[in-house]
């Protein structure tokens, strides 16, 4: 059909022939099966670092920051360094969510869940550094607008830190709600497949109530294109703010005003690169090759390629703007960061976040899955060195040589960092054994366009081929058969024995295992309704009725109906 | 007496989208269609007005920015004016520019939240709420049309539903429904 129509050079992005219930399948398959040896494995370890991390934590708080590496002079580090490492890593997810929506990008449907999943993950890690590193985090509610001390002086408003409070709650909020609303068809769909009362009742918890009619359908797709709208401005004042904390201050090497396009491309580049990473194992663990193609791989690679560049150049504008300004403080700053006390740390930036993407070139090595995993390693080291060089080495050595310093990280730097890492594996890991980690809902919908099974149909059948062809046949096919249907029914219910609703009551056929609530209400259309009916099968009627039901045969002789039911008749 | 529906399932969204084109032709009344994804046009061919919720959120938008301008030009010029590096704070306007990255937050803030809640509220989906599609595979594959029966023959109606390509027809009596 002509609205399914897509440009035959566009290679499919749902490979292995699926129809809708296979995604369905496919989708729910994660959250229904148990969780194997190796995701117990990655799992124990990220909590146990996860735990050493609060144990750092609660060591800091009760202690002071001393316990940190920081000092009088480099008096920002690592808290700093991470808090702008995290934050950068979720701007991905919103970004796949919303800008690609925005132009229509169809790729995005398979890699946006868990994309913004991630985001969400990585600004909760973002938002712990900040209050931590306030020193006394009992008093973290003096960053809102209430008069200090409850008086009457207020927070100050003209302070980048205090808009950095405003830009993240609202970012990480506006993401929940975004992720939510697009989750909430796909719980329905795991709600509705769900067996047991338990998880049905936390799926119907979850999901809302949603039902998708047709009304919820439209506001739906108006919703989520508003909040695209919104967050794509969002997602790029975000991170505009973070390095305002920096840009707005006189301290040489931080004091550049291309530093909120330069930090918005590094915090697009960095995000990719951890989706990258998380996608090509997720896709192997949850077997979802078929929807996160090489196709969408290479697309987050030519991404990362791009951002990646603009880094490069804001660099090399960095070092132009301190030569052409003549500032020696300026010049000295970048010349130190290059080839000072600190040059590794430069020149690791510099090799991963610079030159490292632009082998992605050839297209050779951007549609190798080992090498994108390698690549979007180097990216995720380089990117979190990138905030240690502006960091620290714009610190150490400040006006005053005398007070020059050289940093390093105590145990407990390393430790509340790793500890961040392992809470963001932990919810992750959880995420993907609970939670639709494909939007299938989304997915679906682009199914007839670009799955390679009705793009192989147009490509041999011309564009205008009916995509529906096949099960329109199958339909023909069961009205014909209808005929047989009826005759089988009536020697059926002549051999059990009819129901009649005004001398009998009909009994609860659900009790009988095997019989759920849709094998109930096809035993109502054959005229099955009590248990008296059923205790009287025999063989020659369950072959009747697996003719009938046309599914799973065989597997109410071996459920035993008519022995469950003559037990339930007498009970 | 009762008032009765028909249920109709279908498994594809393109003979879907044709039935719903032949159902209104014949001018019966399509109460509600249940879809496991967003089929894109089926709200225009059901005759659905298109929803008001992008200009909610304007107007959202617009509430959430004038919140920011009142809260700043009190919090800031009325009462506790500070001179901050050498900037007074003696007029809003002269000191907006430090406002903007809050007024533009609240904006999307208020915007964002108020029409999701509106969302929810309108659609009948918040948590604990019970869902209801009637066919538990509406969410998987299959596409539930439901037509009021009316004062049409039940008969006719129903063999007119089987030339619309449907896998499957039922009639339920709403009331017994709820």
């Amino acid at each position: 059909m002509a609205s399914h129509y897509e440009a035959p050079i566009r290679s499919p992005l749902i490979t292995g022939d699926k129809t809708y219930h296979d995604i369905t399948v496919d989708v729910a398959a994660p959250v229904e099966g148990k969780a194997n040896k190796s995701w117990w494995i990655v799992f124990t370890i990220a909590l146990v670092a996860f735990l050493w991390g609060i144990g750092c934590i609660v060591y800091t708080i009760s202690t002071g920051i001393g316990v940190w590496g920081s000092n009088k002079t480099v008096n920002w580090a690592w808290d700093i360094t991470n808090f702008v490492w995290w934050i950068g890593i979720g701007h991905a997810g919103t970004l796949i969510s919303a800008v690609l929506l925005l132009f229509r990008q169809k790729w995005r449907m398979g890699i946006n869940r868990s994309a913004e999943a991630m985001t969400i993950f990585a600004v909760l890690q973002a938002g712990l550094f900040p209050i931590i590193h306030m020193g006394r985090p009992w008093l973290a509610y003096w960053v809102v607008p209430i008069p200090n001390q409850f008086g009457s002086l207020w927070v100050n408003f003209n302070s980048p830190l205090v808009w950095d409070v405003f830009a993240i709650s609202t970012y990480l909020s506006v993401s929940i709600v975004f992720w939510w609303t697009g989750l909430l068809p796909d719980l329905a769909m795991i709600r509705d497949r769900t067996i047991t009362p338990f998880t049905k009742k936390i799926y119907s918890i979850l999901s809302f109530g949603w039902s998708g009619r047709a009304k919820d359908w439209q506001r739906f797709e108006e919703v989520s294109l508003v909040l695209a709208g919104l967050a794509t401005p969002l997602v790029l004042s975000v991170h505009t703010i973070v390095s305002y904390d920096f840009a707005t201050t006189i301290v040489p090497g931080w004091h550049t005003t291309i530093f909120p396009p330069y930090f918005v491309a590094g915090a697009i580049f960095s995000g990719f690169a951890m989706v990258q990473t998380l996608l090509i194992i997720m896709r192997k663990v949850s077997n979802l090759e078929n929807y996160i193609t090489l196709q969408h791989i290479e697309f987050i690679n030519i991404i990362i390629m791009l951002t990646g560049s603009i880094v490069g150049v804001a660099y090399i504008t960095e070092l132009f703007i301190a030569w052409y300004s003549g500032v020696e403080y300026e010049q000295y700053a970048f010349l130190n960061r290059a080839t000072g006390p600190y040059w590794w740390a430069y020149w690791i930036m510099m090799t991963c976040n610079v030159f490292s993407p632009q082998l992605m070139w050839f297209k050779k090595l951007r549609t190798s899955i080992m090498f994108s995993f390698f690549i979007s390693i180097a990216v995720n080291v380089g990117m979190w060195f990138e905030r240690f060089v502006i960091i620290v080495t714009s610190l150490h050595r400040d006006y005053l040589p005398s007070s020059w310093v050289m940093y390093s990280p105590t145990f407990v730097d390393i430790g509340i960092f790793t500890g961040t890492l392992g809470f963001f594996f932990v919810l992750f890991l959880l995420y993907a054994r609970t939670f639709p980690v494909i939007a299938q809902a989304e997915v679906k919908s682009i199914l007839k366009s670009s799955g390679d099974k009705y793009k192989k149909l147009r490509a041999v059948h011309g564009d205008d081929v009916k995509l529906y062809d096949e099960v329109k046949s199958e339909i023909k096919h069961q009205d014909i058969e209808d005929t047989t249907k009826e005759e089988n029914i009536r020697s059926l219910i002549s051999s059990i024995g009819t129901f009649d609703p005004k001398t009998q009551t009909q009994d609860d056929l659900k009790r009988i295992s095997g019989v759920d609530s849709i094998m109930e209400q096809k035993l109502h259309q054959f005229g099955i309704y009590t248990f008296e009916q059923v205790s009287r099968i025999t063989d020659l009627e369950y072959d009747l009725l697996d003719s009938l039901i046309g599914e799973l045969p065989g597997s109410a002789k071996r459920d035993d109906w008519a022995g469950q039911a003559s037990k339930l008749k007498n009970s | 007496m009762a008032s009765k529906v028909i249920h109709a399932i279908y498994n594809d969204d393109d003979i879907l989208l044709q039935a719903v084109k032949k159902v209104r032709n014949e001018h019966y009344h399509i109460e509600e269609i249940y879809t496991p994804f967003h089929i894109h046009g089926l709200d225009k061919a059901m005759g659905l007005a298109d929803t008001r919720i992008a200009i909610t959120s304007f107007l959202y938008g617009l509430v959430g920015l004038i919140f920011s301008v009142v809260m700043m030009n009190f919090i800031m010029i009325d009462d506790w004016p500070q001179n901050i590096g050498g900037k007074p704070s003696f007029s809003y306007i002269e000191n907006m520019p430090a406002f903007v990255p809050i007024m533009f937050e609240l904006t999307v803030y208020f915007a964002a939240h108020l029409m999701v809640i509106t969302f929810y509220l309108r659609s009948k989906i918040w948590p604990f709420k019970k869902a209801e599609n009637p066919d538990l595979r509406t969410t998987d594959d299959h596409f539930l049309m439901v037509v009021d029966i009316g004062k049409h023959d039940i008969n006719e109606l129903t063999k007119f539903m089987h030339n619309t390509g449907i896998v499957e027809i039922n009639v339920i009596d709403k009331d017994e429904d709820h």
